[in-house]
């Protein structure tokens, strides 16, 4: 199996298993107020590397490239409250722009 | 998230559940693109949104392989931002009181969406509407979109002629942003974008991310 479809397989068989067994065990389980604190703050951190690496890393390189650009646009588009999908058309077209005459 | 208006029973939730799936449900495309850009074919990224269904937790399986990592790493990143949805059925489940199928049909879709429309209603009936309106509406437009997307990015060819190496961060950033609404989490923040990118040239790819769960414990274990 491709590294591809063990990440598709594996990611869905996961997600699907936690979204039943929260809807399946009895709320005290889980309900500690450490545990609910911790899991409003890791959606923050990951997306936040995420958004990190996905601008500033090549492989294990960091650079600076067409994709910053497109993101300090995603930023101001953000800060000026535009929707998602201008948000991401944005930093799409700016990106490409420096892609393609840089 | 959308507000019922409680004085307009029925026809209010009905019109919150359509808007959020239509806006949020377009946002697919971003994603059909981004898997294909990042070399998912159109089929596997068409199965994440049918089974995964999770829209952070999707463009984290593609950003982490796009960056490098291993399977196994797109895997755990993916499920550590699942772990909401459970969080979500535990506090809807005496709510919508399910029973077999039904329960397992909801908890495919509890998401940040179905969740924030139905807790935003102000009586139980609208709320469990809220829910099965919010959860469909959502999972139809979202997978329509992913298809769209994902062919339309087939298409074009080279993806970084068209920006779409910058639009899967610009994606995650989106889906940070409305989570940024207090200072603990704008240092988190601060904190996780100077751990993975000192980390990214000396570890393998992927591990920067991961490695960030960690500042999640640490802001989060002390109140």
């Amino acid at each position: 199996m491709s590294a591809f479809w063990i990440a598709v397989t594996g990611s869905s068989v996961l997600a699907f298993t936690i979204k039943v067994l929260g809807a399946s065990v009895p709320e005290s389980v889980l309900s500690h107020p450490r545990l609910l604190r911790i899991n409003i703050f890791i959606p923050v951190a990951l997306l936040t590397a995420l958004v990190a690496v996905n601008t500033f890393a090549d492989k294990t390189k960091l650079v600076i490239d067409n994709r910053a650009l497109g993101m300090a646009t995603a930023v101001v588009l953000l800060i000026a409250k535009a929707p998602f999908p201008v948000v991401v058309l944005g930093a799409a077209l700016t990106s490409a722009l420096a892609y393609r005459n840089l | 998230m959308c507000r019922g208006l409680g004085h307009n029973l029925g026809v209010s939730v009905k019109r919150d559940s359509f808007s959020v799936s239509i806006t949020v449900g377009a946002y697919g495309s971003a994603f059909g693109a981004a898997a294909v850009a990042a070399h998912f074919s159109v089929l596997q990224a068409c199965l994440l949104s049918l089974l995964l269904f999770s829209g952070a937790s999707q463009f984290a399986v593609v950003g982490v392989i796009a960056a490098g990592g291993t399977p196994i790493n797109a895997i755990a990143t993916s499920t550590l931002l699942g772990t909401r949805n459970g969080l979500y059925g535990l506090r809807l489940a005496p709510l919508l009181k399910l029973h077999g199928w039904k329960r397992i049909v909801a908890a495919q879709i509890t998401i940040d969406e179905s969740t924030g429309v139905a807790l935003a209603q102000n009586s139980d009936e609208d709320a469990r509407k809220g829910f099965w309106y919010t959860g469909f509406g959502v999972y139809l437009f979202w997978n329509l979109f992913t298809l769209a997307g994902a062919l339309g990015a087939q298409a074009i060819g080279n993806p970084s002629a068209w920006g779409l190496d910058a639009a899967v961060p610009a994606a995650f950033l989106g889906l940070l942003w409305p989570r940024l609404t207090d200072r603990k989490s704008w240092v988190l923040a601060g904190f996780a974008i100077l751990l993975a990118l000192t980390l990214t040239p000396f570890v393998p790819a992927g591990i920067p991310i991961i490695s960030c769960t960690l500042l999640a414990v640490l802001i989060g274990w002390r109140k």
